[in-house]
């Protein structure tokens, strides 16, 4: 099973960003806003120095190629049980090399070159690769863009997934058919004997990222990564997926950390939003904080350009 | 229908050889000069082989598709070639780079048609640079490689390409689906700035699975499900009222900021609509 695909980031030149006016006007506070991070219970980005120590915590985490370039400039990343954490930013933004770097698979010739990466407390920073595969799918997994990629096309896809719970989650070979079959009937998927029967080219986008995110709960992680997981999908089968990973964090109490160019994506699920670009953290906080009063102005430049281009634009105001 | 730049009428469309699959039923869809229509469709709705057809890259099963009154289903050998030679459809494709020679200045890709159609040179630098213009792309940039502009930059250059061509028609298949939305913004923005500069005579299919890319760029909107057209009308009623269920799943699913979407409850309820 390949493990990732090769192409972190695609070294293309990023436009100027376009000069924006302000955002337009907006509602007075105190409006209702119905977006997730307005629940009162949701650990706000100020609190979090309170309550109990992070899954997964990055500080101050630096990130350079071979040639001393810096890519990532020193992040701050946090997330507890039952948390979920939106990472909004471009290609290039660094989103993708925090994804690597806290499963311990940064490209050749990228390395953590300053900061630390915490998982339950344990300074990974400098692990070795027997010590990541104690912590890579059993205490935070992840699942991506293209989910094609990561498996066999000439196998069937519950030969996989069986193969997965039998190394990685040590369960044993004669139960494995059964757990497979009970992780995508968890998943929602309908008809569970025959995807399990089928191959990749038989399945659509959506049922292979299902079958992905069953491989990536195996283990039953604590943290589970979506990078840009739902964005090749189409709209209707993303938001089947982007309810999926709403109910995992709900059932199983896990730490969601969802990764999306699309704010709206991110705000539709999160709690939290950090906005990532050319390798910082511009701003970060309550979704609804950061979607009603956007601190920096390329948070409020994607804020208008939904506004100017979305739907937004014929579904009343935004925000 | 002489009003129509584009008319598609009854149009059926088989791909494959025994079996053929119906890819397309009865599809009918109009553009009037000027107009900008989105077409708007899943993976395996047709819209892809609907583009094709109106190039005539694929043929009818039956219907006709009429461009600027002339049934182009019926062209065959020279007549074909000659119509495809004026270059009144121009095609722009998703990735940029099949239409930019990563080997030559990007001005001489933009350039190509009018060459081998032996324009002569000062033409072809007049009309370059005004294709050039009504992209706003700054003309050193054109001097660059490929590889040397952003993906917003090399798309809006593919369009320049198009243009150059004085097409009637621009098909535009997923133009900004591979672009970071910094770039998807300013393509969008640079095909706003061309509808309202060419309110008169060209006229766009911007085919796309992503309504949201669609919204500020079309004038009408034309939603493909399994091949049928389920809906057709000026964009904000399609977006604000959906009449057909597809359409309604749709627009439910997207992620709007600031607004709750429909519970899944809603979306399910949609879908089984849709079946029966």
């Amino acid at each position: 099973m390949r493990l990732l695909p090769d192409n972190v980031r695609d070294g293309v030149p990023t436009e100027a960003p376009p000069q924006t006016p302000g955002i337009p006007a907006r509602v007075p506070e105190g409006t209702p806003l119905h977006t997730p991070g307005l629940s009162a219970q949701a650990p706000s980005f100020d609190e979090t120095p309170l309550l109990a120590p992070p899954l997964l915590a990055v500080e101050g985490l630096r990130i350079s190629a071979a040639d001393g370039t810096e890519l990532v400039h020193g992040i701050d990343v946090a997330v507890r049980r039952g948390d979920s954490l939106g990472i909004v930013g471009e290609s290039g933004s660094g989103k993708t090399l925090l994804c690597r770097a806290v499963l311990g698979i940064l490209p050749a010739g990228i390395h953590v070159t300053g900061g630390r990466i915490l998982i339950e407390g344990r300074d990974m920073t400098a692990a070795t690769e027997p010590e990541w595969r104690a912590v890579r799918g059993h205490r935070v997994a992840a699942v991506f863009q293209d989910p094609a990629s990561y498996l066999n096309p000439a196998l069937r896809v519950g030969k996989q997934l069986e193969e997965v719970l039998r190394r990685t989650a040590g369960v044993h070979r004669r139960d494995t058919r059964g757990q497979a079959h009970d992780l995508l009937t968890q998943l929602g998927l309908r008809d569970v004997d025959r995807v399990l029967r089928q191959r990749v080219g038989e399945l659509s986008g959506g049922m292979l990222q299902r079958v992905l995110i069953a491989m990536a709960l195996a283990t039953d992680p604590d943290v589970l990564i979506a990078d840009e997981a739902t964005t090749a999908l189409d709209v209707t089968v993303q938001a089947e997926i982007l309810d999926l990973l709403r109910d995992l964090r709900t059932q199983r109490r896990l730490a969601l950390v969802l990764v999306s160019h699309d704010l709206a994506v991110v705000s539709a699920v999160c709690d939290r939003v950090q906005v990532f670009r050319d390798g910082r953290v511009i701003e970060g906080g309550a979704t609804a904080r950061v979607l009603r009063a956007p601190g920096h102005p390329y948070t409020r430049q994607l804020l208008s350009a939904h506004a100017e281009y979305g739907l937004e634009r014929y579904l009343g105001s935004i925000l | 229908m002489s009003a129509s730049l584009l008319a598609v009428q009854g149009l059926d469309v088989d791909l494959g050889t025994a079996p053929k699959t119906r890819v397309l039923h009865d599809v009918s869809l109009t553009i009037r000069p000027g107009e900008v229509v989105g077409l708007v469709g899943e993976s395996g709705s047709g819209k892809t082989t609907l583009a094709r057809s109106v190039l005539r890259a694929v043929d009818a099963a039956a219907g006709s598709i009429h461009i600027d009154g002339r049934d182009v289903t019926t062209l065959r050998g020279r007549a074909l070639r000659e119509w495809r030679r004026a270059g009144s459809v121009q095609y722009v494709f998703q990735d940029p780079l099949r239409s930019l020679d990563p080997g030559v200045r990007v001005a001489d890709s933009v350039a190509e048609g009018l060459r081998i159609a032996r324009i002569p040179r000062a033409e072809q630098e007049r009309r370059v640079n005004a294709a050039l213009a009504e992209v706003g792309l700054e003309h050193d940039l054109a001097e660059r490689l490929p590889s040397r502009l952003s993906g917003g930059q090399r798309q809006r250059a593919a369009i320049a390409r198009a243009l150059v061509m004085h097409p009637r028609l621009l098909v535009l298949d997923e133009p900004v689906s591979a672009l970071d939305a910094a770039s998807r913004d300013r393509v969008i923005r640079s095909l706003i700035v061309l509808r309202e500069a060419r309110q008169t005579d060209l006229g766009m299919l911007v085919i796309s699975h992503d309504i949201g890319s669609l919204a500020a760029l079309s004038d009408r909107l034309v939603v493909l499900y399994r091949g049928r057209v389920v809906e057709d009308g000026p964009t904000r009623r399609v977006v604000a009222a959906p009449q057909h269920p597809y359409t309604r799943l749709l627009i439910a699913s997207v992620p709007v900021i600031g607004i709750e979407g429909p519970d899944r409850e809603k979306r399910a309820a949609l879908r089984a609509a849709i079946v029966t």
